[in-house]
């Protein structure tokens, strides 16, 4: 079980992550979410005893991960496929890693054989493709075959095929009873993956609860409204009719209204009040992603903004 | 990036009701904050039963769980050190030059000229421009690591940092000893061989193989300790040359005031070059064997390791 407590770390003048407090459980895998630059990698180091928090602590089954006695046969850590020396190959960079926490070498092989590398076990990392990269990162994790497994991003640069697998070998992995917490960016990836979120922007937590609850509290559900294209009196109608019984209402490009704030029935009775025809009237369901871009909208960093000159020219 | 100078001032901008939001918040009095605070629930989010019996179950893996050594952390740097290239280049260069540059000048002497000194000056030429690949060496051991991330997974497979830098430094060490004095006793031997006659061979040369070997292995462990410090291998290489070749060409300079000659002799008394050149006997008159030499450069070499160990454990990786 890994459980923060108050967790701040300030660099210099910046806050990377501020009283973060949150616990994962084993069993589950728990997916940590946030835009880039929201303290996610910051916090998974502090979690692995790279970083010191400036306050607050974090703690893997009672122990600071530096207080461990053996922690790579308690913790299994992905951060980053890119930290291994590309001039080693793959068998050795393990075996290195095998023999600091004592560790057999026939569990080198073990490991290779579970990430699909025993072909290219000889070959320099410097090499592998990311996607390779990211197997060997995840052979390195599972080397203890730890209680508590950490990933910082995955599945980033796997093909689809690598995807699943790091998908059901996820699940797999909380299933025998570990504590598994994969850090992400892709949302689809999650919302199939990870039973229980946390959720942090600028450093904070936004939420800490299941897949369920978090789309469900945070779910953009609307509704899709479209009056005869022939008539746009008619729109203009409706539009009026529901904003009048507390709905609001924006127009959509292709002419459609997206309705918030009303039930579909209500919004049918209102229509035949106003003596509207309708052509559409569907409900749409948010999905992980659209509930997350929702909360941390306000979180962003890193926002793009419109090129002009591409934008004038298309 | 910019980030508000209080954290808790950003939770309001967080809150800011947004007018798409209220269809899920239909029964939600108007005005009511949405959305955004979820504020994390003072118990465990989980009914504790639940939690009781996730940790019930929780994964214990089936391979022992052993306390680790330093042994462990021996093993694995020998690992890593023989594992990579610039370790068979490094060594490759030094064994080449010491014994190549060795043997030639050794066939260029005569039986008389070892009345006066060992049977191992030879290999001191080489060794002066040899020390430089110890040097590379070393700073490759800890530097490399920073400048390939490696050290992250490193530092997570083994949180006990001064534990990693100790094996890095007793592994260097070793190795770079046994190299050395190994290139120079071969040197020694041919070169005595070569030049058995009368007269020559009477002055002691084994404490010059250990000597020698020792003072360019310390050498290389001040250079890993700068790595470790500076964790750029450019830069700790840069610093390392300069360690080695400022003393030996500032008092030239240094000599032309009154103030600064004292300092100067210091300087050239102790730099790296002519140092060894005191270990072996190379200069004919100083029969000091240059021990002092070597007690300053282990004095040097120990502070850069403490302060090595100091900010190893002070520094986030």
């Amino acid at each position: 079980m890994i459980e923060a407590v108050g967790l701040t770390k300030r660099y210099g003048a910046k806050t990377a992550v501020y009283n973060l407090s949150f616990q994962v459980r084993p069993g589950t895998v728990t997916g940590f979410l946030g835009p880039n630059g929201s303290g996610k990698s910051t916090t998974m180091r502090m979690i692995l005893g790279l970083d010191t928090p400036t306050t607050g602590q974090v703690t893997i089954g009672g122990y600071p991960y530096r207080k461990l006695p053996n922690a790579p046969r308690q913790v299994g850590a992905l951060l980053d496929a890119k930290a291994v020396h590309g001039g080693r190959h793959a068998r050795n960079h393990l075996l290195c890693l095998a023999q600091l926490s004592g560790i057999p070498a026939r569990r080198v092989d073990e490991v290779l054989g579970v990430v699909g590398l025993q072909d290219v076990a000889k070959k320099r990392s410097k090499g592998f493709s990311l996607g390779m990269g990211q197997r060997l990162g995840i052979a390195a994790a599972l080397l203890g075959d730890p209680q508590v497994l950490l990933f910082d991003e995955p599945v980033n640069g796997l093909d689809p095929e690598g995807i699943l697998w790091v998908r059901n070998l996820m699940k797999s992995l909380a299933a025998e009873g570990r504590t598994v917490f994969v850090s992400s960016h892709l949302m689809s990836e999650m919302a199939l993956t990870a039973e229980h979120l946390i959720v942090i922007g600028r450093g904070q937590l936004l939420a800490d609860m299941s897949v369920r609850d978090f789309i469900s509290h945070n779910s953009a559900d609307f509704a899709r409204v479209r009056t005869p294209d022939t008539e746009p009196q008619q729109r203009e109608k409706l539009t009026a009719a529901l904003t009048e019984a507390g709905g609001q209402v924006l127009p959509e490009p292709d002419g459609a209204l997206r309705v918030t704030g009303l039930p579909l029935p209500r919004i049918s009775d209102l229509a035949h009040g106003a003596d509207v025809r309708l052509w559409e009237l569907s409900p749409h369901q948010a999905s992980l992603e659209e509930a997350y871009m929702r909360m941390t909208q306000g979180a962003v960093d890193y926002r793009s903004t419109v090129d002009q000159r591409t934008a004038s020219s298309s | 990036m910019t980030t508000p100078e209080s954290p808790q001032q950003q939770p309001q901008a967080l809150q800011a009701p947004q007018p798409q939001q209220a269809y899920a918040q239909a029964g939600a009095p108007v005005g009511a904050p949405m959305g955004a605070p979820m504020a994390p629930p003072p118990a465990a989010p989980a009914p504790p039963s639940a939690w009781e019996q996730a940790m019930a179950n929780a994964y214990t893996s089936p391979i022992p769980v052993r306390k680790t050594h330093l042994g462990n952390a021996l093993a694995s740097e020998w690992t890593k050190i023989k594992s990579v290239r610039s370790t068979m280049w490094t060594l490759g260069i030094f064994l080449a030059l010491v014994i190549g540059i060795g043997l030639l000048a050794a066939a260029n002497t005569t039986p008389e000229n070892y009345s006066d000194m060992p049977f191992t000056v030879p290999a001191f030429f080489g060794l002066m421009l040899g020390q430089i690949c110890l040097i590379t060496l070393g700073v490759l051991v800890t530097s490399s690591e920073y400048g390939t991330g490696m050290i992250r997974t490193t530092f997570t497979a083994s949180p006990q940092r001064y534990r990693v830098l100790t094996a890095k430094i007793v592994v260097f060490f070793v190795t770079a000893f046994v190299v050395s004095a190994g290139s120079i006793l071969l040197v020694g031997l041919v070169t005595s061989s070569m030049n058995s006659g009368p007269g020559s061979g009477d002055v002691p040369w084994a404490g010059t193989v250990l000597k020698g070997g020792l003072y360019v292995s310390l050498l290389g462990v001040l250079a890993l300790a700068v790595g470790s410090m500076l964790r750029h291998s450019a830069g700790a290489i840069t610093a390392m040359l300069g360690v080695v070749l400022v003393p030996a060409i500032l008092p030239a300079f240094l000599m032309i005031w009154e103030s600064t000659q004292s300092l100067a002799e210091k300087m050239s008394d102790y730099n790296a070059i002519n140092s060894l050149a005191k270990i072996f006997g190379a200069d004919g008159i100083d029969g000091s064997g240059g021990t002092s030499q070597l007690v300053v450069l282990v004095v040097v070499t120990l502070v850069a390791i403490a302060g090595a160990y100091a900010l190893l454990e002070k520094r986030d990786v």
